[in-house]
């Protein structure tokens, strides 16, 4: 129990409670052990105890051509799906703070809706506005998708750091004859940093994740998860841990970076609470 | 002090693009709900009730929809079971290690949905890591089928997944509580399970609702998990989408179940948040 060294009381309750969070956090992370453990394993995906630790399917994944081609087509289309989020999510917060216009209600709740609604309806019915415009499915699509999609990360963010901003700085740039422009660019984005750059990783992580959307809007290109999705259904080998067990290594880094970054700014944003406060709908 | 100039400026270009790619695109499927397709496969563009007619009437499809709100139903209430003492534990119990905790909740989120729910298959399968062990223990000759292709298998893996949905805003709720209100039920006398049941539950319900919303709506949508792990009895409403999108090539009728998932969506979340605001208490 020196675990607990807390300032709370302790009830009988608290062992319960303590073991039922262990539980719980096996619970979470065991299918990530048993990813990363696989990765290693020579003889296939299953299988208990592992045999023979390899390298080997670090080994096929790098000589693979296919899984490559698709990491690269989700780096491009999480780099586009980020700046349109951007350029669109950041001045709807501002909006949203800033403006009275008709039908803002229904605007904020469009903007959020993606992000609690599942990935197959947005999916579906982009697919159907690309067909009726006969637009072809490509990486294009995709893109449109994601940047559509996650406008509402962008929004709920930089939404929230505008609330705890102090507006007194624009009115003095204002004051003194910067024009709107110039105040936008020289005081508004650079006090809002902290937001706009949670908001670009987690849109940029969401993105290269993403499948249910992608589902439905890909053409001839694989994203990297279509790509998985391709193989699962033939077949699975630890290859596919292996690609897995990287990606996660890199989210990890971008959450320790975020997390630094956050340490260093003032009290910081959280990512993850500002979205669900935003889906209640108490952003107004 | 924004003059119009500035207001328009940066409400014009979202308004814009929100209006061409979400709300046009589901106005669309609207539309589309009401067609038809013609024998030689294109869409008629003749407007009536038909596919909704459909559903009521081909048993398949309303089955569908209620055996997937079952199973959504069992995925929230797992993730509450699970999320709500965990977030109890972190909130009151954790004191140093809490914001440590707090971050491992939330870093699972971010491994991709894919890769955890091919870990799951990974674990479940006939010749999978579970059955595997349960066999090198001895403890069971033959592997057990049940595990994977199955509705349990999707219920787990998608409460595995949407378990930190439901912990996050129980825990932000939690977190709200004033602390002197605990204090003070403890001075007058209450015992901890007093406490806990006529002060801080009462007061968690917000997050409680915001969490069920959460797990019950993205999972009631899912359609890979089942693809995944689902096998024939774990078909899900969505996966009858999909296959109305693709092989059995019947848009409009597939547009008219989206659209009964949009309505259902909304109206859940009209719901909930009218919950959240009688039991808030600020």
């Amino acid at each position: 129990m020196e675990l607990l060294v807390s300032e709370t009381r302790f009830d009988s309750g608290s062992r319960w409670l303590l073991l039922h969070a262990v539980a719980v956090f096996v619970f979470l992370y065991l299918p990530i052990a048993v990813l990363i453990l696989y990765s290693f394993n020579g003889e296939g995906v299953g299988g208990f105890p592992p045999h023979h630790l390899t390298l080997d399917w670090y080994r096929t994944l790098f000589a693979d051509g296919p899984i490559w081609d698709s990491v690269l087509n989700s780096l491009q289309v999480a780099l586009a799906a980020m700046v349109i989020a951007l350029t669109f999510g950041v001045p709807a917060a501002l909006a949203l703070e800033r403006a009275q216009f008709p039908g803002k209600a229904l605007f904020r709740r469009l903007v959020l809706l993606p992000l609690i609604l599942p990935g197959i309806i947005t999916g579906l019915s982009l697919l159907m506005l690309f067909n009726v415009m006969g637009t072809k499915l490509s990486l294009m699509t995709i893109i449109l998708g994601h940047g559509t999609a996650l406008i509402s990360v962008a929004t709920t963010e930089v939404f929230a750091g505008l609330q705890k901003l102090d507006r007194a700085q624009e009115e003095a740039s204002l004051d003194l004859g910067a024009n709107y422009w110039q105040t936008f660019w020289r005081i508004t984005v650079p006090n809002l940093k902290l937001p706009i750059i949670g908001a670009a990783l987690l849109i940029f992580t969401l993105s290269m994740d993403e499948i249910a959307v992608s589902f439905f809007l890909i053409g001839r290109d694989n994203t990297l998860p279509l790509e998985i999705w391709g193989r699962l259904r033939r077949g699975i080998t630890p290859e596919i841990n292996a690609v897995s067990t990287i990606i996660f290594i890199f989210s990890l880094v971008a959450i320790v970076f975020w997390y630094r970054l956050r340490m260093r700014g003032e009290a910081g944003a959280d990512v993850a609470a500002e979205i669900v406060q935003a889906v209640e709908g108490d952003a107004t | 002090m924004f003059s119009r100039a500035y207001k328009a400026a940066v409400t014009l270009p979202p308004l814009l693009w929100v209006t061409v790619f979400l709300l046009m695109p589901y106005l669309l499927m609207f539309c589309y709900s009401f067609w038809s397709v013609s024998a030689s496969q294109a869409i008629v563009h003749s407007w009536n009730l038909d596919n909704y007619r459909q559903l009521l009437r081909v048993n398949i499809y309303w089955q569908t929809l209620l055996r997937s709100m079952w199973i959504a139903a069992r995925v929230t209430t797992f993730s509450l079971l699970l999320g709500y003492p965990l977030a109890y534990f972190l909130s009151f119990y954790a004191g140093k290690k809490k914001d440590l905790l707090y971050q491992l909740v939330i870093i699972p989120l971010w491994v991709s949905y894919l890769v955890r729910a091919y870990a799951w298959k990974t674990i479940l399968g006939s010749d999978g890591v579970l059955n595997t062990l349960l066999q090198y223990m001895h403890l069971t000759k033959h592997p057990l089928e049940f595990l994977l292709y199955s509705p349990f298998a999707v219920v787990l893996t998608l409460t595995h997944i949407y378990t930190p949905f439901a912990f996050l805003p129980i825990y932000a709720a939690l977190e709200h509580i004033p602390r002197n209100l605990v204090e003070a039920s403890h001075d007058l006398g209450a015992t901890p399970g007093q406490t806990f049941w006529r002060v801080i539950f009462p007061l968690s319900i917000p997050g409680v609702v915001a969490g069920a919303t959460f797990a019950f709506v993205l999972s009631l949508g899912d359609f890979l998990a089942p693809l995944l792990l689902g096998g024939p009895s774990g078909i899900m409403i969505s996966n009858i989408v999909v296959s109305l999108f693709g092989a059995a090539y019947n848009w409009p009728l597939g547009a008219a179940i989206s659209f009964c998932m949009l309505l259902l969506v909304v109206s859940l979340l009209v719901f909930s948040e009218r919950l959240e605001k009688k039991w808030s208490f600020s």
